[in-house]
């Protein structure tokens, strides 16, 4: 059980708490992480990746096992302790704007 | 007994208010999405208690919200978990992608940027949403970089009314300071055919044919800051307005340089209705509900865009244009440096027609006697951004 922490913002959309837990099915990559986050809740498609391009949206960044993942591929394996569960998936909103 | 429930977007959220026909107490429901800009948010004249709602965010993009009992409740049509093999794909109620596919007209990838090159068109929000005049399912969204899109299904899906963007001159079209932006969207009550939209800074098209084909109808508008005296397009027209009982007269505010502008023929033809009025500066324009004639329209310094010298007017011509009177019983005389923004004003149908505008400063003023005097309805919202008014019979 993979666990993701959410911004704030995004889970008042998807009315969730801070964390949510996922099971991926193959490979745990980052983009499969998502799309399984998409899947479960679907209300949060678009709003982590551009629905367009597929890419991070800028002022999104995602954070692990206190490494920076957020210009890792999107199919680069999961850290082995986001993976089992001992360490969760950060993904953090830019602190800017007013 | 008659009610008004109006419509607030904000910078923060949005806002509900609500009162009875006498418009003196009023109930405030929100913040709704809290902490998300929320550009427009409209209800469905075909069923009041459908609203659409613009939810944007710089960090998380678009969202479509909806509501089905008058914004008690809200759901992201299309979020809902769809049972495998059934219904259409889940989660697309925010995804606003441009028809570039040559079946539908030319593949447009790029418009004029502030440098003369071509930039890429990326959608970054919606601006306005226009639910139809007959079907709650159905309403039409302007978008930045502009393009109207269009939904058939409540909101659960959008496409592109690619025909506009398609007709022309797209790839000339330039951003203003505010983004290349589709900001107005006008039916014609009585030709479902005929819609108008307005862009910024390319200025304003009509389709006749239901949004198939469409055409720029700025002839005798005025630009001092463009280099051609007459160019086809590159208006920075801020709002229009018409009435529903003559939908050939079409009001308009320009940009500074040009001020508020009439058409009698359905835009072919603009005349300018300055008259006495303090600056061409404004952003808001609306017609009186029972008076065609009866126009408003909020001027401002157009080198800071606050209000002259400091007092808060609107201006009311009952000739629609070039003779105007301050209205400013109960707004703020003195000290008073807010904006009222272009999709920030609205005007109920009561027997007394109201009229509601919001400011930059967070304050929405209502005038329950067609501008005569004002009060405001709340004082310190965030930034409002939008007014719309529904009149609940």
């Amino acid at each position: 059980m993979i666990r993701i922490v959410l911004p704030y913002h995004l889970r008042i959309l998807a009315h969730v708490g801070a964390e949510v837990q996922l099971e991926v099915e193959g490979p745990a990559t980052r983009n499969a992480l998502l799309d399984a986050l998409e899947d479960r809740y679907p209300m949060l498609s678009g709003t982590i990746r551009d629905h367009n391009t597929g890419q991070r949206r800028p002022l999104l960044r995602f954070y692990a096992c206190e490494l920076d993942l957020s210009h890792e591929p999107p199919d680069t394996p999961l850290p082995e302790a986001v993976v089992s569960g001992a360490e969760p998936f950060f993904i953090i909103g830019a602190i800017a704007g007013g | 007994m008659s009610s008004v429930r109006v419509l607030v977007g904000t910078k923060k959220g949005a806002f509900i208010l609500t009162s009875d026909g006498k418009r003196k107490k009023w109930d405030v429901s929100g913040p709704h999405f809290a902490g998300w800009e929320i550009y427009h948010l409209k209800g469905s004249p075909a069923d009041p208690d459908r609203l659409y709602a613009s939810q944007s965010s710089g960090w998380f993009g678009q969202i479509i919200q909806r509501s089905s009992d008058g914004g008690k409740t809200w759901e992201t049509p299309g979020g809902e978990k769809m049972p495998e093999g059934f219904g259409p794909p889940a989660g697309v109620s925010n995804k606003f992608a441009y028809d570039t596919s040559p079946e539908t007209g030319k593949p447009l990838t790029t418009h004029q940027w502030f440098d003369g090159t071509q930039h890429p068109w990326e959608f970054k929000r919606v601006w306005h949403l226009e639910p139809s005049l007959t079907d709650p399912d159905t309403a039409y969204a302007g978008v930045e970089d502009a393009g109207l899109f269009r939904t058939t299904d409540g909101g659960r899906s959008w496409h592109e009314v690619a025909g506009l963007r398609g007709h022309g001159t797209g790839a000339q079209w330039s951003p203003g300071a505010g983004g290349l932006c589709l900001h107005t969207i006008l039916f014609d009550p009585t030709n479902a055919d005929r819609l108008y939209v307005a862009i910024s800074a390319a200025g304003v098209f009509r389709t006749d044919d239901g949004g198939t084909t469409w055409k720029p109808i700025n002839r005798g508008l005025k630009s001092p800051y463009l280099p051609e005296p007459t160019p086809e397009i590159g208006f920075c027209v801020h709002r229009l307005a018409l009435h529903p009982s003559r939908p050939n007269v079409v009001f308009m505010q320009l940009h500074q340089g040009g001020g508020v502008f009439r058409s009698d023929n359905a835009g072919d033809q603009w005349v300018e209705v300055n008259g006495n009025l303090p600056t061409d500066f404004g952003f808001p324009i609306d017609v009186h509900a029972h008076e065609a004639e009866t126009i408003y329209a909020v001027p401002m310094d157009p080198m800071v865009r606050v209000p002259p010298e400091g007092k808060l007017r609107v201006y009311r011509s009952r000739a629609g244009g070039n003779d105007w009177e301050p209205l400013a019983k109960g707004l703020p005389q003195e000290d008073c440096f807010v904006n009222v923004l272009r999709d920030a004003m609205s005007v109920d149908s009561l027997d007394k027609c109201g009229v509601y505008f919001g400011t930059t400063g967070g304050q929405v003023y209502c005038s329950a006697d067609s501008g005569d005097t004002w009060a405001p309805i709340v004082r310190d919202l965030p930034s409002v951004m939008s007014v719309e008014v529904q009149t609940l019979l």
